[in-house]
Order: C-alpha cells, then structure tokens, then sequence
C-alpha cells in the first residue's frame, strides 16, 4: 500500500507498551529502528520483524509493522524461510545474544553463510535478563553475579563479528545503545545492504549488569572505512577490544537464493510432473 | 484357486551396490507396461553400500499391497547377504531357489527340500560382456519366467543407464538377453494382467507430487532416512512450478522455516522421520499458537532413538499425537497405502489451511520406498479455503473469538492488517496476554475449530460388514484387509476399519462404521500397541478389544493376523 503521508519513526511505533525495564539499552534499538524505516520511508504493511525470546526479542510487538515472535533461538530460521517464501517483504530478524548465540548459535552460523537478504540485530547485553541473570555466551569470563555459576562463567566470551565473518557474513556492523542515532543510520545502511547485513548491538542491561554503564567511556567509533578484506577484517574482529562502532567490514557476495526465471505455466508443469508417473502400455 | 493363491512372490538378494533393486525396478516396470499389478518393496541393511539389500517383489492380480508373507522364487547372489534377511524373507519347501552354482548352499537352504537350481551367474554375466553384470543377467531370467519380452526389458535398462557409458548400456542388453535365453527347468504361475492405464511410484514420490499437486510451494528440510527421496523429488519439482526448497542446518530450522514461509502466505511444508520430529515439536507448538497452516510428513522408521533408519514401524502415533507441550490441538492424518498418499497429503495440506493447524502425515518406510503399480490415484477434491481477512478490516483482530473458532488470518502485505504472531498466549489482537480469561478462551478457540469442521466420509475406509472389526491406521490397512479375506475364507465375517484422519479423532464415524460388532481387534505395526490405547482411551467401545501389536521391521502380514484371531480370539 503507498501510505500517502510521510510516516515519522512514532508512526512506526505500535500501542504496546514494552516490558523492558527503565533504562534498558533496548529502547534505543526500538528508537532507532523506527526512525530508519521512517527515514527510508518502508511500506509498514511490507515490513517483518521476526524474533525468537528473550527481552529483546519481544521488539515486534512495539513496532506497527508485521512481526513474528516464535520461540527461542529459532528467529533467524522463520526469518529465512519468510524472505525465501516472500522476496517481496522487507524482512528483519532479531533477538539477544542468548537467543541468538547460544541457543541459536547453529542457525547464525549457517544464516551467515546463506546470505539471504535480510538483516540480523543482535541486541547484545551479555546476559540472559527474562530469566533474571545468568551468564550468556558474550558474558566475560568472571562475571560472578550469577547464582547459577556463582565463580563466573569460566568460559571464554564468544565473538559474533568473528564467527560472523569466519562463516561468511558479507555485511558486520556494531551499535551501541550510548549513540541511536549512530544505530538509526547503521540500520538503515543494513537494510538497503542486498544481501545478510549483521548488526551487533551493546545493549547495557542495568538491571543485571550495572557495571555496564562505564560502556559509555569505553566504545569508541570507527573513523575509518568499512574494511573490505577478509584477513584485515579477521585480524580486527580477532584483536580488537569488542567496542569500536561503526560499519566494520563489508563485502559483494551473491545472495540465496539465486534468482530464477518465472515459471511460465504452473498446472501445465505439474502436468508433466504426473505424465513421468503414468506407464506406457507397450 | 483364491485370488491370494495367484500371488507370486519374488525375492532378489545381494550385496548393497550389486543392483538387485534395479533389478527389481526394471521387472516391475516391465510388469506393469504388461499391464500387469505389483508392488516392489526395498530391504536395506543400514550400510549404504557393502550392506545387504533385497528387492521384494509382489505380482498381483490387485491392487492391494501388503508384503509378501513367504517367498515362491527366491533369486540369491550371495548367501552371505541372504542370511541377513533370513527373518524377513521366509523360504519354504514350495519356494523355487535360484543361485550361483560356484557358492556353497548354506544348510538351512540345502535341508529345505526346495527345488534349487545352481546356474553359473557370475561367469556368465563376465562371459558375456566385460561390463557385465550379475543383476541384468538375472533380470533377463526372471523376465523370462514372468513373461516379459527381453526387448521390452533392454529398453527400459536403457533408459535407467541413459548418461552412463554406451559400454553399460551394451553390457546390460547382452546380459539381459543371456539372461532370457538360460533354460530354467520350472513352470510358475502367473498371476492375470489386468491391463487398463495405471502409474508406477513409490510412496514418498505420491506425498511429493500431491504437495505440489495442492500447492506447495516452499519447502525446508534436513536429510533423514527413509525422507530423503520425498525432498530429492520436491527438489526438482518446485523448480518446475517456481517454488523453493531449502536444505536446512537442522530439523530445528527446517521447521521454523516452514513456518515463515507459511506465515507469509506460501502454502509450506517439510518431511522427516521419527528423530527429525522429534527435534520439531517445540516449533509445530509454536505452529498451534500462532494458527500457522503448516504440513509435516513423517516418514516413520524403527525407533526409538536412532532405531532402524532403513527399515519400517508405525511407532510414532503416540509422539504425533502427544508429543506437544501444553494443550496443542492439531491434525494427525495417515495415508492408507501407496496411492493413497496422492490423496491424504492433499487433504491434510487443505484441511491444514483451512484450519490455520500444523498437520502431520504418518507415511512410513514400507509405503514411502516401495514402488507401486497403481490406477490413476485418486485426488482430493477438497476446496482451498480462502481465510483471508476482507479488505482493509478496521481494528483487526487476527485471533478473534466466535464462529467455527477460525480467525481471518492477513499475510504480510495486507493492507493495514498489520499484527504480530506469537507463540506467547496472546489476546484476539495477538498481543501477548498471561489472563486466565484470554487463555482459557484461546484454547477453546483452538479446540473448537478441529471439532466444529464438517471432515465427511474420507476419515477412514471401511471393508466389510461382520461382526469381526479390525481397526488400524494407516498402511497396516492392506494387511487388515488381507486378513478380513482369509478370514472370511473361514468363515468369521470380518470389517475392517482404517483411519485416515486420527486426531481430532472421528468419534461418531467410527463409532457408527462399528455398529453391530462383537470382537473388535485392533491391529498395528509397532511395540506399545499405540493406537490401542488411544482407542481405548478416547471411545469406551474399546474397552474389550485386543490388541495385535508387532514391531517392525518385519512387516505386517494378514496371515499372521488371520492366526491370531482364529486362535486368540476365537470369535
């Protein structure tokens, strides 16, 4: 439908009101997400926004556009199949980083490789928060404030621009909850980027991790261009300290599926189909 | 002589690799452009080559197709890898033997008193051709003995190695014709040819071909046997018709990805076997939350766990029946046979879109990888119901109460209908709701559109009026039926009942297809005796039936079940 006024980002927001708790760094995702469909002027009717669980994968419901939200880990697959199924949408998979790291780590890893055309934020707050705080797989390695691994997680923080790019992500960003604006303009890139487009968002979790604040001292902008080669790409997601912003690395890469042709005459091939089935009488 | 007696059974064993079920092909093909009925069904040992395979064939004057219970001729390559089957394929004194002369002939084989017949299979196959082989040679024999032209037998061998070297195609014909001209000392009786226009499919090709027949047009999947071939043939056939299937990273994701798919409006479906459902079940909860139509084939094997990969069993009713948390209303539906598959995975996919449900189709390996000569399948006739919201509802509400309990649901694009699905429970606008108010209502909502469909006369097929009932699911129905006809034969009148539809179960037709029953068997190919116990729980008719439960892989035979009525139940 051409919606004839220019929407503003509140006219992407829905009535719901979120569940998130004051001061959650996912708010800044919802803010600057409605504000780069806006700025890109994106059909509301035309856009998805798929989610497993999680706090922020309840995102959907505050944006009045499509949404799925399915279970856990499994966003990036309903996202899939939708934009496979539906080329026509403009589609949008996102979650946190247990949903999307831990639970679903599989399907990151091979929605990496794919390469639909979609895009992927991962709301990143090292910590598992609707389940009260436990560690996630980005969580440091001593964080102690869980009563489940009351020594800290003792287990090495993954890292999702690498994994991302050792699996074939041609399209890795990273966001901080500190700049919207930043994110308002990276998430519109991604979204016009033809092909999987990654954007890692620190999203602080005040509630469970308060010690996230000090972020705001720490992140630091890429003032450089995206990177476009793959080993200086590595060399950065592998030594770097986790914090710089900005579009990281980006890449021409076909997408899948590969376009075909349109199919001249469905029930005349489902015919044929039948006629290899039937027996020749000799 | 009774139509049973006019059977012949053949078996072709060997090595996995050596090309006994291209054997086994070719002569039914063969059979069938005769215009002749058969089935061929395919023994596997779990190695995918270096294993052990047989082709099993059945002529018959009908189209009723269980697995042969014992063996007329039984060709052997090797004995070794006969020996691995010895449970499933049974020799008797009256079964024609046909083997290598060079190998020794096991004992149990020797002590038979069977008419065997020792030809040097081997050195004749490389007598006649460097590239031949054993298979054709026996192809031609067997041709022979079954009547079937060698030329018709060289064309279709061409046909199957067409893309091979022009050496193959060479060798299969002279072996093929050896084969044909070898004098084998024994008459064997043929069943009639009924003529008429018929097709040649496995199962897993009918449930392939009536998805696309019905619309599918979004597949995702991840390889699992006996499933395989369902997903290589949708492969091919959505490219035909513009739609897309997509190898999953896992059954997690296939699922999830049907889900989207259907979501956004393209009618979607995925195919497994039992360790693949088992990994979709939190997702096909997630498809009743959220009413997304969506059709799932099971093409069950041995389990549990990993179980018998190759081989088949009716042991997963009770996980498509209970295997979702929390109260999950949905479909569960099984094809009765072979071409039966044409028409129950249409109806499913209808019945699923129409009800905005997830439904799951109970094939197994026996229907799915045997190949069949068939009429032309019957199709489903059932209408595609068109729950779309009308245009541009204002407020709308996609779980709305009231009527049959099914909501117009909008697809992405709609005009101004925009909502979230959810597997939260959720209020009518979808917004997600922990009230005991909107959960207790969107439960009966889901509840209520299974019950309140109208599913007419195709729930299931009833033979027979006795006072005797058989009841099972799905492709136990062929051996059901074969036993109501020995049994009659001795005089116990006997029905059988055969459920297509199994969940919502159809309480009032069966009840009423029962009416006037004395004993009532209930008759499945799996361990636990699942569907007896579903019976028994859901209709106090089964409060006295019994139970004739078997596991596989040996298959269901009406012989058996013949017995065990006459002597167990002594109706």
């Amino acid at each position: 439908m051409n919606e004839a006024i220019k929407l503003r980002a509140k006219d992407y927001k829905s009535a719901v009101k979120p569940i998130w708790c004051p001061g959650c760094g996912h708010f800044s995702v919802l803010n600057a997400l409605t504000k780069a469909l806006a700025a890109l002027a994106i059909e509301r009717d035309d856009t998805v926004l798929v989610s497993g669980i999680g706090c922020s994968s309840r995102l959907p419901a505050y944006v009045d556009s499509y949404g799925f939200h399915g279970v856990h880990g499994r966003g990036l697959a309903i996202a899939q199949g939708l934009k496979v199924a539906r080329p026509d949408l403009t589609v949008l998979a996102l979650g946190g980083d247990g949903d999307g790291f831990s639970i679903g780590g599989n399907h990151f890893l091979h929605a990496c490789r794919r390469n639909v055309d979609m895009t992927y934020i991962a709301m990143d707050n090292e910590v598992y928060g609707m389940t009260k705080g436990q560690a996630s797989p980005t969580t440091p390695i001593d964080w102690s404030n869980s009563k489940l691994t009351p020594h800290g997680p003792g287990v090495r923080p993954f890292k999702p621009a690498a994994v991302a790019l050792a699996c074939g992500a041609p399209w890795i960003a990273r966001g901080y909850s500190g700049n919207p604006n930043q994110i308002a303009r990276l998430l519109a890139e991604a979204i016009q980027y033809p092909g999987f487009s990654f954007l890692h968002v620190l999203t602080q979790c005040i509630t469970f991790c308060p010690e996230q604040t000090d972020w705001k001292a720490i992140v630091h902008e890429r003032e450089e261009p995206a990177l476009q080669d793959e080993d200086a790409a590595a060399g950065l997601f592998f030594h770097e300290d986790g914090f710089e912003t900005g579009l990281l690395y980006q890449q021409a890469r076909s997408v899948w599926p590969p376009e075909r042709g349109p199919v001249a005459d469905e029930s005349a091939a489902i015919t044929a189909l039948a006629d290899r089935f039937r027996v020749a009488p000799c | 002589m009774s139509e049973a007696a006019r059977e012949l059974s053949v078996a072709v064993t060997g090595a996995g690799g050596a090309g006994v079920i291209s054997c086994g092909e070719l002569l039914l093909q063969a059979w069938a452009r005769c215009g002749g009925r058969g089935l061929l069904r395919k023994a596997f040992g779990p190695q995918i080559r270096g294993g052990e395979s047989a082709a099993l064939l059945k002529l018959t004057p009908t189209e009723r197709y269980t697995a042969a219970g014992r063996y007329d001729l039984l060709v052997a390559l090797d004995w070794v890898n006969f020996s691995r089957f010895q449970d499933e394929i049974r020799v008797d004194p009256g079964t024609l033997v046909i083997c290598d002369k060079e190998q020794d002939l096991p004992d149990a084989i020797a002590g038979l008193g069977a008419q065997v017949i020792g030809l040097p299979l081997q050195e004749l196959a490389s007598a006649t051709h460097p590239e031949g082989r054993v298979n054709m040679l026996v192809t031609g024999l067997l041709g022979s003995l079954l009547e079937i032209p060698s030329a018709l037998l060289v064309e279709l061998a061409a046909e199957k190695l067409a893309g091979k070297p022009a050496a193959y195609r060479e060798a299969a014909a002279a072996c093929i014709e050896q084969g044909a001209g070898q004098a084998v000392d024994c008459t064997l009786a043929l069943p009639p040819r009924k003529g008429g226009a018929t097709w040649y499919l496995t199962g897993n090709q009918a449930a392939a071909f009536s998805a696309l027949e019905a619309g599918i047009r979004f597949v995702a999947a991840y390889p699992i046997t006996p499933a395989s071939d369902v997903l290589e043939w949708l492969a091919g056939g959505l490219e035909q018709v513009g739609g897309e299937l997509l190898q999953a990273e896992d059954e997690l994701a296939a699922i999830n990805m049907v889900i989207g798919a259907a979501y956004g409006g393209v009618p979607a479906m995925t195919a497994t076997s039992g360790p693949g459902l088992a990994l979709m079940t939190e997702s096909i909860g997630l498809a009743v939350a959220s009413e997304t139509p969506l059709c799932i084939l099971d093409v069950m094997r041995g389990g549990p766990s990993t179980g018998i990969p190759t081989k088949s069993e009716q042991g997963d009713l009770n996980i498509a029946l209970y295997g979702l948390h929390g109260d999950a209303p949905h479909l569960v539906l099984a094809p009765l046979d072979i071409a039966d598959c044409v028409f129950t995975v249409a109806w499913s996919i209808r019945l699923a879109q129409g009800l905005q449900v997830p439904a799951l189709v109970l094939s197994d390996q026996f229907i799915g990888q045997s190949s069949a000569v068939v009429s032309e399948p019957r199709r489903c006739d059932w209408p595609v119901l068109d729950s779309r919201p009308p245009a541009a509802e204002l407020d709308y509400l996609r779980y709305r109460l009231g009527g049959t309990g099914v909501s117009p649901a909008a697809v992405p694009g709609d005009p101004g209908q925009r909502f979230t699905a959810d597997g939260l429970e959720h209020n009518e606008r979808g917004t997600p709701s922990a009230s005991q108010s909107d959960h207790s209502q969107q439960l009966d909502k889901r509840r209520d559109k299974l019950l309140s469909l109208e599913y007419g006369p195709d729930w299931g097929r009833v033979v027979g009026q006795g006072a005797l009932g058989l009841v099972c699911f799905g492709s136990a129905a062929a051996a059901a039926e074969e036993a109501a006809e020995l049994l009659q034969v001795q005089g116990v009148e006997t029905r059988t009942v055969a459920l297509r539809l199994l969940a919502p179960l159809p309480a009032a037709g069966l009840i009423a297809a029962l009416e006037g029953c004395s004993h009532l068997l209930v008759v499945e190919q799996n361990h636990g005796a699942q569907l007896y116990h579903y019976l028994r729980s859901e209709l106090a008719l089964f409060g006295s039936a019994a139970s004739f439960a078997r596991p596989g892989p040996v298959p269901l035979a009406g012989h058996d079940i013949a017995r065990y009525v006459l002597e167990e139940l002594q109706p």
